[in-house]
C-alpha cells in the first residue's frame, strides 16, 4: 500500500482517467439535475469516487472519512432535508436574473482557465510519496499530529462542532404557541366539519398495487383522491393507472370467460364511459 | 502519472462548483455546490500531501471535513428555518435584505 | 544691591494688588496706599542710584537673576532683571515722575468714587512700566510692554460710562496691539537666529548675522515702537487716548509709556547699528512724525490733544535721534528726560487749568486766566519756555543736539533730516505759543455763554443749569496739585543745563549705548543760532495771529490744511478706507472664493461621491446570487493578481 502511495503506477493512472471522468460527470450532473434528488445523488456518486481518490493517495483515513461521514452521514442529512422540504420547491431552471448565466459561465470559464493556467504553469514532475510519513500507519501519523502541532486547531473545531449543534437546534426548534388538541378533540371537529368523518380510504378495493402513489379505486372503477398523499398530488407524481387497469381487467375476465366456455352474452356490468361522476369523499360519506 | 492531473481535476471540479452555486436558485443544491467545492479542495489538498511527503495537507482536509459538517448543519437548520416561514427554498426569494 | 532690584517692581505691584482685591474697605486709605507703594519704588530707586554712582563706569551694571521661567532643554527663558545705566536713568524717570503724578491725582481724582482703583491701576502701570524696563531679555520685556498697553487700556477707558472713552480704549489697545505683533515677530525671528532672547548674547552677536535677519528684526521692533509711542503710521491712537483722566495722560501717554519705543530701540542699538536700511526707516518715521504731531498740534482747540500732538512730535524727535546710531542714542535719553519733565508738567498744568474751569477743555472758552491761577501759570510758563526750547531750560539742551545730531548723519540725508528738524522746532514755538496766548492771555472768552457751531452741536450749557449759562470761577488748584507742578517746573528749568554740564548725561549712558560724536557740516553754534531764530520766529508768527488779534471763541473754518490738520491730518479717514473698508471688500471677496472654489470643490466632491454610489447601488440587488458572482469575480481578479505578480 504504502509504496502504491509513493510512486504513480499504470494502474493509477488508468484508475485515475475512468473514476475523473465520473466524477466530473457526476458534478455536472448535480449542477445540471433539475431535481434536488437526483443532483444529492449524483454528488454522493462524485464524493465516492473521491473517496476512492484519497485512499489511491495514501489518505486511508481520510478515504474512510469521506464515505462514512461526507457520504454516509452529510448526503444523507441534505436527502433528509430535500425530502423535508423540497417538496413542494419546483426549481424551474429558467433563469430570472438578467444575463447571470452568462456572467456565471464566463466566470466560471476564465476562474477554471485561471486556476489551470497557475497549475500548469507550476513544476509538479514526481510524487515526494507518503511511505515515510505513513510508516507507523496512516492513522497513527494523523493522530500524533493532530494530538501535538494542530491541538490547538483541534480544540477549537470541537468547540465549533457543538455550537454548530447547538446552533441548528435553536434554528430549527419551533416553540408550540397552543395546546395540542387531543384525539376527541380532533374526532369532534371532524363531525362538526361534515367532512370525512372515518379514516381515509386505503387503496380500493380493485387495486392492484399496493404502492403509494398509485391511488385507490372506488368501486365502480374510478380513482379516489383521497388514497393518495396530497404531497405526491403537489410534485405531479401520482401514477393514474385506473383506467387502463378497468380495461385490463375486463378484457381478463372476458377472457376467462371464453376458456371456460361460459360464452355469457350479457355484460356483468357497464363499465362508465363518463367515468367520474361519483368522486371523491363522497363515497366515502355514503358508507 | 504525473501529479498535476489530480489538481487539474480539483480545479476542474472546483469551477464546477462555483459555476453551480451562480446558476442554482434551490439552496439546497447551492449548499451541495459549495461542498463541491470543499471537496475540490480537500483532493488538492490530499495530493498536496502526497506531493511532499507530508501528513499536514490530510490534517488540513480534515478540519475542512469537519468544518464543513459544521456549516452543512447549520445551513441546513436556516434553509429550514427560512422554508417554514416563507414556504420556499430558492435563494431569489430572501432578498429583503436590499432595504 | 542688586537683590533690591527686584523690590522696584514688586512694590508697585503690591500696591496694585493690594488697592484692587482690597474692596471697598480701602477706599478712604487707598490714594495714600498707592502713593506710599510708589514712593517707596522711587526710594528704592534713589538708593540703588547712589549705590551706583559710587561705582566706576564700568561696574554700574547689576544683575539679578530671580527664577527660570521657562527652562526647556538648552532654551532657558529668565526672570531676571538688568540695571545698567540706561534703565537707572528710566527708573527715576518713572518712579520719580510717577510719585509726583500719585501725589497729584490725590487732588485731582478727589471727588471721583472710583479713585482706589485709579490707584491701583497707576500702580500696575508702575509695576509693568518698571518691567519693561528692567528685563534682561526680550521676552521679559514683552510681558510688561504687555503689562503697560494693558495698564494704559485700563485708565483711557477709566470713565467707562463715556461711550467716547471706552472706544478710545478700544482703538489705543487695538492699535497697540499691531505694534505688540511686530515685537512678538522680532522676538521669534531674535529665536531662529540666535536661540536667545537675552540682551547680552543677542546683541553682542550682531557681527556675525547676516544683515538682511538684522534688518528683519529691526524693521519689526520699529513697528513695535511706532505702536507704543504713537509714531507714524500707527499714530491715531494718541489723541484719542486724551479722554483718560489728565493725570493718566501726564504720565502715561507724556511722560513714560509712549516713550519705551525709543528705550526698545535705544536698548537694541546693536541691531540697528549693524542694520543701515531699518536705521534710515527709523530716522524716516521720527522725521516725519515730528512734523505730521507738531502740525497737527497746531490745529486742535482742545488743550489735551493739542499736547498729545506735541507729544507725538517729541517722541519723533526721540526716534528721529535714536536712529541716528551712536550719535544719537545718548540725546534720544536725554530729551526723553527733559520732556518726561516738562510735557508731565504741562499736562498737569493743563489737568489744573480744567480743574478749575468745570472740565472745559476747549481753548476757546478759555483767556486771560493767568490772573486766577498764578501758580499754574508760572509752572506752565516754563514748562512751555522749556519745550519751545527758550536758551538756558531743559529743552533747549537736549533739542538743539538732537538737531546738530541730525545735521551730523551727513550727505542729502543729513541736510533734510536737519531741516526737518529745525522746521519742527519752529512749528512748536508757534504751537506752544498759541496754547499758551489762548489760555492765559487775552480777554476771558469764558464769560459768555458757548455760541452753538456745527461741529459742537450740544456745548453743554456748565454745570447743569437749565439752560441758563454761569460761567465757571476759575481757582487755584490744591497744594497736592500744585506742589508736584511745581517740583516737574523746576526740573524743566534745570535738568537740561544739569545733563549737559560736562556732557555729564552723555558720559553716564555711554557705556550701554556707545557715543561718538557726529561731524556736522555745519558749526554747532550756527545750529544753536539757527535754533533760536526759528524759535523767535515761530513766537513771533503765534504772537501775530493769537496775541495781537482776539481769539474767535468759535473756531474759524479755516484753510484746507487747518480743517485736514484738526481731523488729525486725515490719519483716521485713512484707515478706515483703507483697512476697514478694504478689509470688508477683502472678506466679501474672500467669502464669495469660499461659496465658489472651497464650497464648490467640497459639494462637487460629495455629488459625484453620490452620483458614483447611485451607480454602484445598482450593484446591490439584494440577490444572493448577484453577490456570488461579485464574489467570483474578485476572487478571480485575486487569481489573476496572484499570477501575475508571480511573472507568469
Amino acid at each position: 500500500m504504502t509504496s502504491l502511495a509513493a510512486a504513480a503506477s499504470t494502474g493509477e493512472a488508468v484508475q485515475f482517467w475512468l473514476l475523473g471522468t465520473v466524477a466530473v460527470v457526476g458534478a455536472l450532473c448535480t449542477i445540471l439535475m433539475k431535481r434536488a434528488v437526483h443532483s444529492a445523488l449524483s454528488l454522493a456518486g462524485t464524493m465516492i469516487v473521491l473517496a476512492v481518490f484519497y485512499l489511491a493517495n495514501g489518505a486511508y483515513f481520510l478515504g474512510v472519512v469521506q464515505i462514512v461521514v461526507y457520504t454516509g452521514a452529510i448526503m444523507m442529512l441534505f436527502l433528509f432535508v430535500v425530502m423535508l422540504v423540497g417538496v413542494t420547491a419546483a426549481d424551474s431552471l429558467k433563469e430570472t436574473l438578467k444575463g447571470q448565466r452568462w456572467l456565471a459561465a464566463g466566470l466560471g470559464l476564465g476562474f477554471g482557465i485561471l486556476l489551470i493556467a497557475g497549475i500548469g504553469n507550476a513544476s509538479l514532475k514526481e510524487f515526494n510519496g507518503l511511505g515515510e510519513a505513513n510508516a507507523g500507519g496512516n492513522v497513527q501519523g494523523l493522530a500524533a499530529l493532530i494530538f501535538t502541532k494542530y491541538v490547538f486547531a483541534f480544540e477549537i473545531t470541537g468547540a465549533l462542532l457543538i455550537t454548530a449543534a447547538v446552533g441548528a437546534m435553536v434554528l430549527t426548534h419551533r416553540e408550540r404557541t397552543e395546546r395540542a388538541r387531543t384525539q376527541r378533540e380532533q374526532s369532534e371537529a371532524r363531525v362538526r366539519e361534515g367532512k370525512q368523518v372515518p379514516p381515509l380510504p386505503a387503496p380500493g378495493v380493485y387495486a392492484r398495487h399496493n404502492a403509494v402513489d398509485i391511488p385507490g379505486l372506488l368501486p365502480d372503477g374510478t380513482p379516489s383522491e383521497l388514497t393518495v398523499n396530497p404531497t405526491l398530488r403537489a410534485r405531479g407524481q401520482i401514477r393514474d393507472v385506473s383506467r387502463e387497469s378497468l380495461a385490463e381487467l375486463k378484457a381478463l375476465e372476458r377472457r376467462s370467460e371464453d376458456w371456460l366456455g361460459r360464452g355469457s352474452g350479457e355484460e356483468p356490468e357497464a363499465p362508465p364511459s363518463g367515468g367520474a361522476s361519483p368522486k371523491e369523499h363522497k363515497e366515502g360519506a355514503k358508507k | 502519472m504525473n501529479p498535476v492531473y489530480y489538481l487539474y481535476l480539483a480545479a476542474l471540479l472546483f469551477t464546477i462548483g462555483a459555476a453551480g452555486v451562480l446558476i442554482r436558485r434551490n439552496a439546497i443544491v447551492v449548499f451541495m455546490c459549495i461542498e463541491l467545492m470543499l471537496n475540490a479542495c480537500n483532493l488538492a489538498f490530499v495530493t498536496f500531501s502526497r506531493l511532499h511527503g507530508n501528513l499536514d495537507g490530510q490534517i488540513i482536509a480534515f478540519f475542512t471535513m469537519v468544518v464543513a459538517a459544521a456549516e452543512v448543519v447549520v445551513g441546513l437548520a436556516i434553509i429550514v428555518t427560512i422554508f417554514r416561514t416563507r414556504h420556499t427554498a430558492s435563494v431569489d426569494d430572501a432578498s429583503l435584505m436590499k432595504l | 544691591m542688586e537683590n533690591l532690584i527686584a523690590l522696584l517692581v514688586a512694590a508697585p505691584l503690591v500696591g496694585a494688588a493690594l488697592l484692587l482685591c482690597g474692596g471697598k474697605r480701602l477706599d478712604r486709605t487707598g490714594h495714600w496706599i498707592g502713593t506710599l507703594f510708589a514712593a517707596a519704588s522711587f526710594a528704592v530707586g534713589v538708593a540703588l542710584f547712589a549705590d551706583m554712582l559710587g561705582r566706576s563706569a564700568d561696574h554700574r551694571a547689576l544683575h539679578q537673576h530671580l527664577f527660570s521661567w521657562i527652562p526647556v532643554g538648552g532654551f532657558r527663558a529668565d526672570v531676571a532683571f538688568q540695571l545698567d545705566q540706561l534703565s537707572m536713568t528710566f527708573v527715576l524717570l518713572i518712579t520719580g515722575v510717577g510719585s509726583l503724578i500719585h501725589v497729584y491725582s490725590i487732588g485731582y481724582m478727589e471727588h471721583d468714587e472710583r479713585r482706589r482703583r485709579f490707584f491701583g491701576y497707576l500702580n500696575l502701570f508702575l509695576a509693568a512700566m518698571l518691567l519693561l524696563v528692567l528685563a534682561d531679555n526680550y521676552l521679559l520685556l514683552y510681558v510688561g510692554w504687555e503689562g503697560v498697553g494693558l495698564a494704559s487700556y485700563l485708565l483711557i477707558g477709566f470713565w467707562q460710562h463715556k461711550p467716547s472713552a471706552a472706544t478710545a480704549a478700544k482703538k489705543a489697545f487695538l492699535v497697540n496691539r499691531v505694534g505688540d505683533m511686530g515685537l512678538s515677530i522680532a522676538i521669534m525671528l531674535m529665536f531662529t537666529t540666535f536661540g536667545t532672547f537675552a540682551f547680552g548674547p543677542v546683541l553682542a552677536s550682531t557681527g556675525a548675522t547676516s544683515e538682511g535677519k538684522l534688518t528683519a528684526i529691526g524693521l519689526m521692533l520699529l513697528l513695535a515702537a511706532c505702536g507704543k509711542s504713537a509714531q507714524v503710521p500707527l499714530q491715531s491712537w494718541l489723541g484719542d487716548a486724551m479722554e483718560g483722566p489728565t493725570p493718566v495722560s501726564a504720565l502715561i501717554h507724556a511722560a513714560t509709556m509712549v516713550t519705551a519705543g525709543v528705550y526698545l530701540i535705544t536698548r537694541s542699538g546693536a541691531i540697528f547699528n549693524a542694520a543701515p536700511d531699518a536705521q534710515t526707516a527709523v530716522v524716516a518715521v521720527g522725521a516725519v512724525t515730528l512734523l505730521f504731531g507738531a502740525i497737527v498740534g497746531c490745529a486742535k482747540d482742545d488743550i489735551k490733544k493739542a499736547l498729545a500732538g506735541s507729544t507725538m512730535s517729541q517722541i519723533g524727535y526721540m526716534i528721529l535721534a535714536a536712529g541716528l546710531g551712536p550719535i544719537g542714542y545718548a540725546f534720544a535719553i536725554m530729551h526723553l528726560v527733559t520732556h518726561g519733565f516738562f510735557k508731565a508738567g504741562l499736562f498737569l498744568g493743563a489737568g489744573s487749568v480744567m480743574h478749575g474751569m468745570n472740565d472745559e477743555v476747549d481753548m476757546r472758552r478759555y483767556g486771560g486766566l493767568r490772573k486766577y491761577m498764578p501758580i499754574t501759570f508760572i509752572t506752565f510758563g516754563l514748562g512751555y519756555l522749556a519745550i519751545i526750547g527758550f536758551p538756558g531750560l531743559s529743552g533747549f539742551f537736549s533739542k538743539d543736539k538732537i538737531i546738530e545730531a541730525a545735521f551730523a548723519k551727513g550727505g542729502t540725508e543729513g541736510w533734510i533730516l536737519g531741516g526737518a528738524a529745525l522746521l519742527g522746532a519752529a512749528i512748536t514755538a508757534f504751537y506752544m505759543t498759541r496754547v499758551m496766548l489762548m489760555t492765559f492771555f487775552g480777554e476771558e472768552r469764558w464769560r459768555n455763554a458757548p455760541t452753538p457751531s456745527p461741529d459742537r452741536p450740544s456745548a453743554e450749557p456748565a454745570a447743569g443749569t437749565g439752560g441758563e449759562y454761569t460761567p465757571p470761577h476759575p481757582h487755584e488748584s490744591p497744594k497736592v496739585m500744585t506742589l508736584p507742578m511745581v517740583v516737574l517746573a523746576i526740573g524743566s528749568v534745570f535738568a537740561g543745563g544739569l545733563f549737559s554740564l560736562n556732557e555729564a548725561f552723555v558720559k553716564w549712558l555711554e557705556p550701554v549705548t556707545s557715543f561718538a560724536h557726529g561731524h556736522s557740516p555745519v558749526s554747532a553754534t550756527t545750529v544753536t543760532a539757527a535754533t533760536t531764530v526759528v524759535l523767535f520766529l515761530g513766537v513771533g508768527v503765534a504772537w501775530l495771529m493769537y496775541g495781537r488779534r482776539p481769539v474767535p471763541s468759535l473756531a474759524p473754518r479755516g484753510s484746507l490744511l487747518t480743517r485736514a490738520a484738526r481731523r488729525d491730518l486725515l490719519q483716521d479717514d485713512f484707515n478706515h478706507i483703507v483697512f476697514v473698508r478694504g478689509g470688508g471688500h477683502l472678506t466679501t471677496t474672500l467669502v464669495q472664493l469660499d461659496h465658489t472654489l472651497v464650497d464648490g470643490a467640497v459639494n462637487g466632491t460629495a455629488a459625484s461621491m453620490g452620483g458614483l454610489s447611485g451607480l454602484l447601488r445598482q450593484l446591490q440587488s439584494g440577490f444572493v446570487r448577484s453577490y456570488a458572482v461579485q464574489m467570483l469575480g474578485g476572487a478571480a481578479v485575486l487569481v489573476a493578481a496572484t499570477l501575475l505578480m508571480r511573472g507568469v
